[in-house]
């Protein structure tokens, strides 16, 4: 059989496996913590009565074994449940844990992709250009400013952002809530400071690793027969270099993108964006665990996908792994 | 007064209904004898007094969660008590700027035989925003939405006297009460009992129809309500606004952002710390409040060494309140006096002997309960209020003068209220308070409430809690609350630290009139009540 499809049978067969895992351990951990959804939501005004009002119609009166495997039938046939915030309401306002994920998910992807877009390709250039002039003005400068963006905390940098760019100079807006009734054009408008804040907080890992895998490639004895034979130091880069450094760079590119996808909580709480980071807050300090578990999944998948197409850029950029013997 | 001076003053009130032109009324100020930009300032002040139509207003609000709903039975935090209650909804009653109950849903309340029984009189002509007529069917069965078995509602515990609730035609609506209670039509203000329509045989939350200034809209739940000017609202000329949005933004940081950047109009809860910051900025103006809402520290007074009297009156003494304000609450609060009844509600007092810092008296309790020191846990955890670890560690410095020696526990935010608050014999909690004394002293001082967190019981007071809610005459119940106050104060087991004023942030285009402390945001309807000037 191929590798390639080998690998990504291997791996899709692992991931199921590893999914499966989170959702017990996340509902373990959910069970763990004090208090329930009922007396999370009722906060200060809970009364016994009234919390047992809620668990009954919630269901969480039953053993917590029993909820964690019919919530797993569920999903085994594609329903993924109901949050306990829906409990009571007639059918038209049910709010199932699809539809509430579902907006948010796009609006993190459309985030994330937007940020991805620009610190990608900016990533891999500057780190190809600091590798190329090593040890020049550009490469320090390119560096420092990166190695500072990259050691601000995102929120400091959020922060810095609005002010200079939405509160003196108003050329942006703070607040990046995005509706459904908005265009495209709008939208990237609106979500210029959260991109522009996502971007200087990765740009920075990726294109070290970028000019770390390329400078590192430059040391080996066919660069040097290259350049021997007198191909120019770009040629040397793009055509030699480059196609034996995208393991290491797609690795750290994925990870990156994972991390736009789950890890940006605080730059959608700075930016009040409704991203799904928020979602999963507020339903873990409510124990809403149906759409903690629908959240953690949705996570969990992420970073399994992002990981296995890495790989199978590592295989397909390697012959000795694409053709084993 | 001169003629030139007389028109001017009628000019005064035409300006704010827009009859009166710029041009037209600094020419009358001329002629009166003002200089022209005396005449320029009077034409803009004037220009703002009067209420407005128009503008789309958007707030900016402390809180909001996607698990927030419609339903009134919740209603946890302001990110859905300003849109849904305030903006969206009445209740029968409401309470006014200056703290007094007036009539709402209803047109007219009155007591029956005695304070026993209420009969409430549905408004002429209350439609909901589907067209339909508010009755008394209406109004039960929003009611019944938070009692019986299955209620999960915050409010049941507020509705548990209600014995029988019945129509008396159309629209009259008659409550029964277990025993009698002259501040019932407070609790009918209480902003998880708004009117819905009734539907199936149960009141209807899910569809947002209400009585409301505005219809409902668009909703995310933990990002935005988007509600509409309702053109038919019976309260003559108002809402101002043609459409107001409120905007969950639970970081401060972000929310000053978004009201110096001109994205929102008003924001709550801003930023004490940076506050002189917010100041500087010439198009905002700082609303302060002081509100019903305090900081407590309650201890447990069936347990050792709390169960003594003297003990807790040298705990009363030995904290410096003041210095807590100043540095804590940088000023934006009012000293308490171990009174849980706020300055502004009726019939409250300020009981003597006022407790303030006197590590001395507080010593000299400390011998008189047969103790030279002593060494007591405090539980505390900013989920009860912001701050309150602050407070806890300068009160444990404070204590040290008197030689008492506080045990500062910080415990968890997450689940304080489930695992620290009534089950640990002191900690810290906090109160948004209650419009009325008696509504206060039945839902945390009396025995047997669920939320009495000092498991206080006091004969005398339970007496003076039942005759003062039976009492009609003013003058009397001023007397029986009087005695409550003090016995609170004297015997009773909460440190009242301190009574937290509302600081809010607006932009100054929006103009407003007296601002009610009930609640926050102008009790709530701030929609209702601003308009832009």
């Amino acid at each position: 059989m191929n590798p390639v499809v080998r690998t990504i049978l291997q791996r899709l067969g692992l991931g199921i496996g590893t999914l499966l895992v989170v959702s017990i351990i996340i509902s373990l951990a959910i069970e763990m913590l004090p208090g329930d959804f009922a007396r999370a939501v009722l906060g200060q005004s809970a009364t016994p009565e009234t919390v047992a009002a809620f668990q009954r119609e919630v269901g969480l009166d039953r053993s917590p074994v029993v909820r964690y495997f019919e919530w797993m039938g569920g999903v085994l046939r594609g329903d993924f449940g109901e949050s306990y915030a829906s409990a009571g309401s007639l059918a038209g306002h049910r709010r199932l844990v699809a539809d509430m994920i579902g907006p948010r998910l796009l609006n993190t992807l459309f985030l994330a992709g937007v940020a991805a877009l620009v610190a990608v390709p900016l990533a891999l250039f500057l780190g190809i250009m600091a590798a190329l002039h090593r040890n020049s003005i550009l490469d320090r400068g390119v560096n420092v400013v990166s190695l500072v963006s990259i050691s601000s905390p995102e929120f400091f940098l959020a922060y810095i952002l609005i002010m200079f760019l939405a509160v003196k100079l108003p050329i942006f807006v703070s607040l990046a809530s995005i509706s459904p009734s908005m265009s495209v054009l709008e939208r990237l408008y609106v979500i210029a400071l959260p991109a522009i804040t996502l971007v200087l907080v990765i740009v920075a890992h990726m294109m070290r690793m970028t000019r770390a895998a390329i400078i590192n490639l430059l040391a080996s004895p066919y660069i040097e027969m290259g350049r021997l034979k007198g191909a120019r130091p770009m040629q040397i880069i793009l055509r030699h270099a480059l196609p034996n450094a995208w393991a290491p760079i797609a690795n750290v590119v994925a990870l990156n993108l994972a991390y736009l996808v789950v890890g940006v909580v605080v730059v959608e709480v700075v930016f009040t964006y409704p991203g799904i980071g928020q979602l999963m807050v507020d339903a873990v300090s409510k124990r809403d665990l149906p759409v903690v578990q629908g959240c953690a999944l949705v996570f969990a998948a992420t970073y399994i996908l992002l990981n296995l197409i890495a790989d199978i850029v590592t295989i397909a950029s390697n012959p000795r792994l694409l053709h084993p013997r | 007064m001169s003629e030139s001076m007389e028109k001017l003053r009628l000019a005064e009130k035409l300006v704010g209904r827009g009859k009166v032109s710029r041009r037209q009324f600094v020419q009358l100020a001329l002629a009166a004898g003002l200089t022209a930009s005396a005449g320029e300032v009077m034409f803009v002040k004037a220009a703002r007094a009067e209420p407005k139509r128009g503008g789309f207003a958007k707030f900016g609000l402390a809180h909001g969660a996607t698990t927030d709903s419609l339903d009134p039975a919740g209603y946890p935090d302001t990110g859905t008590q300003f849109p849904f209650s305030g903006a969206m909804s009445n209740m029968l009653t409401e309470v006014d700027v200056d703290g007094n109950i007036q009539p709402d849903v209803a047109e007219s309340f009155e007591f029956g035989k005695d304070a026993g029984t209420w009969i409430f009189k549905i408004r002429k002509g209350i439609t909901f925003h589907d067209g339909k007529s508010v009755t008394a069917e209406d109004v039960i069965a929003s009611y019944q939405h938070h009692m019986g078995p299955d209620s999960k509602s915050a409010a049941k515990s507020l509705l548990t006297d209600i014995v029988e609730i019945k129509a008396d035609g159309p629209d009259t609506v008659v409550f029964t009460l277990k025993s009698p209670n002259a501040d019932f039509p407070y609790v009918a203000s209480d902003y998880h009992i708004p009117i819905m329509p009734l539907k199936d045989g149960k009141a209807d939350w899910e569809s947002g129809v209400r009585t409301g200034a505005f219809v409902f809209g668009d909703y995310e739940p933990g990002v935005r309500v988007h509600l509409k000017r309702n053109p038919n609202y019976h309260k003559e000329g108002k809402p101002y606004f043609d459409e107001v949005e409120f905007l969950t933004i639970a970081d401060v940081t972000a929310r000053s952002a978004a009201l110096t950047a001109g994205t929102v109009h008003w924001i709550s809860r801003a930023d004490l710390k940076t506050l002189n910051l917010l100041k500087r900025d010439p198009n905002v103006n700082i609303e302060e409040v002081t509100g019903l809402g305090h900081y407590t520290l309650p201890m447990h007074v069936n347990v050792a060494p709390f169960d003594n009297v003297d003990v807790r009156t040298a705990l009363k003494y030995a904290i410096n309140r003041q210095d807590i304000v100043d540095k804590v609450f940088l000023g934006h609060a009012t000293t308490g006096n171990d009174n849980p009844i706020a300055p502004v509600v009726k019939f409250a007092i300020d009981p003597e002997p006022k407790h303030s810092y006197d590590p001395e008296k507080a010593k000299f309790h400390l011998k008189k309960a047969g103790m030279e020191n002593l060494k007591v846990d405090l539980s505390v955890a900013d989920a009860a209020f912001n701050g309150a670890v602050d407070a806890a560690v300068l009160y444990q410095q404070h204590a040290k003068a008197a030689g008492i020696d506080i045990n500062v526990i910080r415990e968890p935010n997450d689940g304080y209220w489930d695992n620290v608050w009534l089950k640990k014999s002191w900690c810290a909690s906090y109160w948004s308070g209650r419009p009325t004394a008696d509504w206060m002293f039945t839902t945390t001082y009396s025995k047997g409430a669920a939320w009495n967190e000092t498991n206080w019981s006091h004969p005398r007071f339970e007496e003076l809690l039942v005759q003062g809610r039976a009492e009609t005459d003013e003058k009397k119940r001023a007397a029986i609350y009087a005695e409550m106050q003090q016995l609170q104060h004297d015997d009773g087991g909460a440190i009242v630290l301190v009574f937290n004023n509302y600081v809010d942030a607006a932009s100054k285009k929006l103009a407003h009139g007296k601002v009610a402390g009930n609640w926050e945001g102008d009790g709530l309807r701030i929609a209702e009540r601003w308009w832009f000037a």
